[in-house]
Order: structure tokens, then C-alpha cells, then sequence
């Protein structure tokens, strides 16, 4: 949205570099747009559909769903190298969204595990499986109701820092907590 | 130009290259070859204008046993003759300048509307004419003909199949994280004539092809949770045969093509594969553990399937027999991390992922003695795949940290990079021989 600020509050002619901007925007997928979160339909054995999915779709972004607060706007837990217990340091966010649950058990969470890049892309599937499941485990053990709890594992094909070093490694190591709808 | 001029032009690039079809085109480059590679002539070939389209048959060919790393071509500004037909061929003179063999041939337009190539094989060093190959196609599969030539002509010399007339499927990521765009492509092996099979905003990845090269397996996280597709290659249609809680991961096809082994968690997390009989959708469990089981496939004479777990504490290889109640055999022993097995045609190797030396790379055991060789060198290599005549593995590397795709040959004397002009490619599977 930087290109949108730096050409808003100038003359009339400037409103067709404005469309081309916007197009541009929204061609690239770049323009997310946030249309009310769908929870998955319910497993069908087969289904056919035709053709191709439209490539320049956006995915929708929860990131704003959710309760506000210190620890309850931490949606990211963080784990070590092939491990997948959680550490210390994520407890009291883990406490807190524990809480929050509870107190609101129509509220669902979908807990989307990850992997850093490292090895296999389906083993990985299976290393942001079990640190889901770890969350999941967690958050059970403090009241939450298996119903308000689902996990995904994207492994490594969703990271969060593209780095082939340490640091990105240990940001894509995670299990992102995403509030739905 | 001022900035916001910039900023137009450079808005005004993102879109063109945005609606170009042409995105994520791959180019081949030998990064290594054998020391004493044969020296070939392929001859320009006589041509049939316009109804070869204006493509240089003989260029392709040239190209084709060239990537082998096994072929050195003559340059064509030193060839003083162009002759057309072997009985036109002065094996003298071509062995003079060096060659081994000389490649002759001609495009002819056939009634109909097709187009036919013949070529022919002079062995200058005996002066031995081999009869050689034809291949009659439609004008748009010209290309794909010219391949045909080649495998001939590579069976010819080396004594064993060429594949090049055959395709690959791989995944392309374009974009940063979190909005990145995932493309699954099919080429021919060079990379050329790519064609997009399925797109999305969410992750696809896993293809594996039927063993008729017509459908591609994948999975795709189009619905926010993974699911496995079936698509047919040439009409798209698109089947979903499974998409049920939890993982839906790893197909790969048995070899009469009516079973998927598929990787399953379920709700509770624990990953285990199964066989899923695709014109039923009856399903059948084959393992049952609280380790990660994954990346099954199947042994060529589909009596067993090799796969991923990580039962013993880390990832190795495993081999459960079809049809009997023996628990899994382990494979691998060599290093702490081998993963994504992948079995010769004729059965006797298995290609993997290993970690080694601090990096992940590609190796091949030997089925029979349980040897190790590793053939690739780099850190984070993956998703290696047997050409179909057992000679090659494609897999996927890293170049200036981005992904491409590379080739070896089994021996690990040769091997290739296949280059994207934008964006990573990763996860190739090469395709069968075609009928």
C-alpha cells in the first residue's frame, strides 16, 4: 500500500496512474481482500470440479480475527529444531489463549503448524503436524473443548522468513494460532 | 525520470510480466559431462518449408544427446558439408574433422497434413550406415518427434534407452511470504513446452504422474487444508480422492495405475499410509505406528512399498511387503536422515534424500549390497526421480538461494541445471515412457 500513500492528494491526471497502480495491485493478488472466513467444507470422498483455479485469487487473511491484548494478540508459538514440544517461554501465551477459550467456547481456533526448510517437504508436513498437535494437546489439557481446536500442517511451504539461515529457520518454526470467524 | 514515472514503469512491468504466459520458463545448462565425450555431427536436416513450422529438428536432436553430458556436436560453421541422406555421407572426411558419428536426416510433409522425419546414423569410424529412426507427427508435436529421433539414436550408440521424448511435472513458487502463488507445470524433459496444469494462492506440491503419463496426483491446499487431486493432463478435469481430516499427503500411483498410496492422519495427528482404490474409493490401511509414515511408493512390480518413517527415532527407509502381515523392514543404515525413496524401474536402486556432510543430498543405494553413493553436493537438495530408463535422476537444488532443478546421471558422471527465468521451481517427477 506504500505506492498507494506516495500518489493520493495529487492533480487529476495522476487518478489514471492511480488505476494502473490499483490494477496492478489487484492482478498480482498484492490487494488482499478479507471476505468473512469460510471453515472447511465437510470432507467429500470425490468431487469433480473443471478447470483451473483462478491464480490471481487472494487468500483471505484472519490475522485480524480474534481477541486483543498483551498475550492474546501472541499468535505464534515457536519451537526448536526438530522438536516439537513446547517450550518455557510460550506458556503464558498458551495460558492465556487456554483462558480465553474457555471462557468463550463458541469461538474456534484452527492451529497451523510449520517446519523450517530442512529435509523432505511431506516429512515436514508430518514435523508441522505433531507441533499442531502438541498446541492442540496444550490447550485441551487447559479446558479447551476438541471442538473449538483444528490443525493444519503446512510444513515447509508457508514460511514466514525465506532466509536459508538460522534466524529465518527458527521463525518458521511455529504453530500459528488463527482465530475463525 | 522522476519517481513517479518509476513507479509507473515499473507497475507497467509487474503487469506485463504478470499476464505473460511465458513465466517460469526453464533453461538447461550441462554443469558437468563425462571426460571423453563421443563427438557427434548432427547435420542440419533437409526440410520440408513451411510445414515444419520453422523448427531446426537437427538443433533439437544435438541438444537432446548433448544434456547426457555424453555427446560433444560438432559446431556447424565447421561442417563443409550438409548432406542430407547417409549415402551422401563422406565417412572419411567426417572422421578426419574428428567425429564419431554423423546424424543425417530430412522433414517431409506427409498426405494428411503430418509431418515425417527420418534419420540416419553413420558410424564414420566403420563406415557403418545404421538404418535409422522415423517418427511421423502432427505439425504442433514436431518437437516432441524430434525427441523420438533422439532416444533412438541414444540407443543406438550407448546401448540403452534415451528419454528424452518423455515429460516432467514440477511446482513453481513466485512471490514473498505470505503472498506467494504456487503453479504446477508439465514440460517436455529439455523444459520445453511447459504447460500449467493448476494454480493457486495456497501451497501445491507432491505430483506424481500415472503410469501412463495422462493424470498427475497432487496435493493442493486450495481449500485451506490439504486434499489430493487427480487431474487429467490434457483436459484438466480434476478429480478430488481425498480430503478427509487431518494430512492428505504424498500420492503416488501403483503401477497398474488403479491405487493410490496416500499418507493420512486423521484427526489425532499420527501419520500412516494407506492404498486408495481409485475407482472405488475404498480404502485399506497399511501402517500403523505413532511415528511419522510418509512419501510411500511403490516397487515396480508392485509387490511392496518403500517409504519415510521415523519410528526408529529419525528418518529412514522402509519396506512393507504387499499382502502380508510382516511388520516393515528397514533399508536404510547409512547417515542419521534418508528420507523420500524412490525405486529404479528395473527395481534395483533406490534413490533418497540423505543428509550428509552437514547437507541434505541426493543418493542411491544399491537394493542388493545396501551401498550408498551420494551424487549431488549441495545443502538443501530434494525430491529426486528416475528418468524411466533408470540412467538419470531429476531433483530439485539450490542456486544463489533460489530453487531450480537439476539432473545426474545414475553413475554420477553427468549432470544439468534446469533454470527458471523467474521465480523457484522445486518437487520434479519425470514421466513415464509414452506409447
Amino acid at each position: 500500500m506504500t505506492i498507494l500513500a506516495t500518489t493520493t492528494g495529487v492533480q487529476m491526471k495522476n487518478l489514471v496512474l492511480i488505476a494502473v497502480v490499483l490494477a496492478t495491485l489487484t492482478l498480482l493478488g498484492a490487494c488482499k481482500s478479507k471476505p468473512p472466513e469460510q471453515p472447511p467444507a465437510p470432507p467429500a470422498p470425490t468431487s469433480d470440479t473443471s478447470g483451473v483455479e483462478d491464480p490471481n485469487a487472494s487468500v483471505d487473511d484472519t490475522a485480524s480475527m480474534g481477541p486483543s491484548g498483551e498475550l492474546l494478540s501472541k499468535r505464534i508459538i515457536y519451537f526448536d529444531f526438530d522438536r516439537a514440544d513446547i517450550r518455557a517461554d510460550s506458556q503464558s501465551v498458551l495460558a492465556a489463549h487456554a483462558a480465553y477459550l474457555t471462557r468463550s467456547p463458541e469461538q474456534k481456533v484452527r492451529l497451523e503448524g510449520h517446519a523450517d526448510e530442512r529435509g523432505s517437504r511431506e516429512y515436514n508436513i508430518g514435523l508441522g503436524e505433531r507441533r499442531g498437535q502438541a498446541v492442540r494437546r496444550a490447550l485441551a489439557l487447559q479446558g479447551v473443548a476438541e471442538s473449538q481446536l483444528s490443525t493444519v500442517s503446512y510444513g515447509e511451504e508457508r514460511p514466514a522468513a525465506v532466509g536459508s539461515d538460522e534466524q529465518s529457520y527458527g521463525q518458521n518454526r511455529r504453530v500459528e494460532i488463527v482465530y475463525l470467524k | 525520470m522522476n519517481e513517479r514515472m518509476k513507479k509507473l514503469v515499473t507497475c507497467l512491468l509487474l503487469l506485463s510480466a504478470a499476464a505473460s504466459p511465458a513465466f517460469a520458463q526453464l533453461r538447461l545448462t550441462i554443469t558437468s559431462g563425462v571426460t571423453d565425450p563421443i563427438p557427434i555431427a548432427v547435420v542440419p536436416f533437409g526440410r520440408a518449408v513451411p510445414a515444419d513450422g520453422g523448427l531446426d529438428v537437427a538443433q533439437v536432436i544435438q541438444r537432446d544427446l548433448e544434456s547426457t553430458g555424453r555427446f560433444k556436436g560438432m559446431a556447424r560453421t565447421d561442417m563443409v558439408f550438409t548432406p542430407t541422406t547417409a549415402a551422401e555421407v563422406d565417412a572419411a572426411g567426417w572422421k578426419q574433422q574428428r567425429n564419431d558419428y554423423v546424424v543425417v536426416g530430412r522433414v517431409s510433409a506427409q498426405p494428411g497434413g503430418q509431418v515425417r522425419i527420418d534419420a540416419e546414423l553413420v558410424n564414420v569410424l566403420t563406415g557403418q550406415r545404421i538404418a535409422g529412426p522415423s517418427s511421423v507427427a502432427q505439425p504442433a508435436s514436431l518437437r516432441f518427434a524430434a525427441h523420438r529421433i533422439a532416444d533412438a539414436l541414444y540407443e543406438k550408440i550407448i546401448g540403452v534407452k534415451g528419454a528424452f521424448a518423455t515429460r516432467i511435472a514440477y511446482v513453481s513458487v513466485d512471490g514473498k511470504p505470505p503472498s506467494q502463488r504456487y503453479e504446477l507445470y508439465v514440460a517436455d524433459s529439455d523444459g520445453a513446452n511447459r504447460v500449467r496444469i493448476a494454480a493457486s494462492p495456497m501451497p501445491i506440491m507432491s505430483p506424481a504422474w500415472s503410469p501412463d503419463g495422462e493424470w498427475l496426483a497432487y496435493v493442493s491446499f486450495e481449500r485451506r487444508v490439504s486434499a489430493i487431486f487427480v487431474q487429467h493432463r490434457r483436459s484438466g478435469k480434476k478429480t478430488m480422492v481425498s480430503a478427509r481430516a487431518g494430512i492428505n499427503g504424498a500420492p503416488s500411483y501403483s503401477p497398474d495405475g488403479k491405487k493410490l498410496a496416500i499418507t493420512l492422519s486423521g484427526s489425532n495427528g499420527n501419520l500412516d499410509i494407506y492404498l486408495l482404490e481409485l475407482a472405488s474409493g475404498k480404502l485399506t490401511r497399511l501402517t500403523d505406528d505413532p511415528g511419522i509414515d510418509t512419501e510411500a511408493v511403490f516397487a515396480p512390480d508392485g509387490n511392496s512399498v518403500y517409504f519415510t518413517s521415523d519410528r526408529s527415532g529419525a528418518p529412514q527407509v522402509y519396506r512393507q511387503a504387499l499382502g502380508s502381515s510382516e511388520r516393515p523392514r528397514r533399508i536404510t543404515f547409512t547417515g542419521g536422515y534418508n528420507a523420500r525413496p524412490r525405486i529404479s524401474p528395473d527395481g534395483k536402486q533406490l534413490a533418497l534424500l540423505t543428509l550428509n556432510d552437514g547437507g541434505y543430498r541426493i543418493g542411491v543405494q544399491d537394493l542388493t549390497n545396501g551401498t550408498l553413493q551420494v551424487l549431488s553436493k549441495g545443502r538443501l537438495e530434494e525430491s529426486p526421480s528416475f528418468a524411466p530408463n533408470g540412467a538419470m535422476l531429476i531433483f530439485a537444488g539450490r542456486e544463489r538461494g533460489q530453487g531450480v532443478l537439476q539432473t545426474v546421471s545414475v553413475d554420477g558422471q553427468t549432470s544439468a541445471r534446469l533454470d527458471a527465468d523467474a521465480g523457484e521451481v522445486r518437487e520434479p517427477v519425470w514421466g513415464p515412457f509414452l506409447p
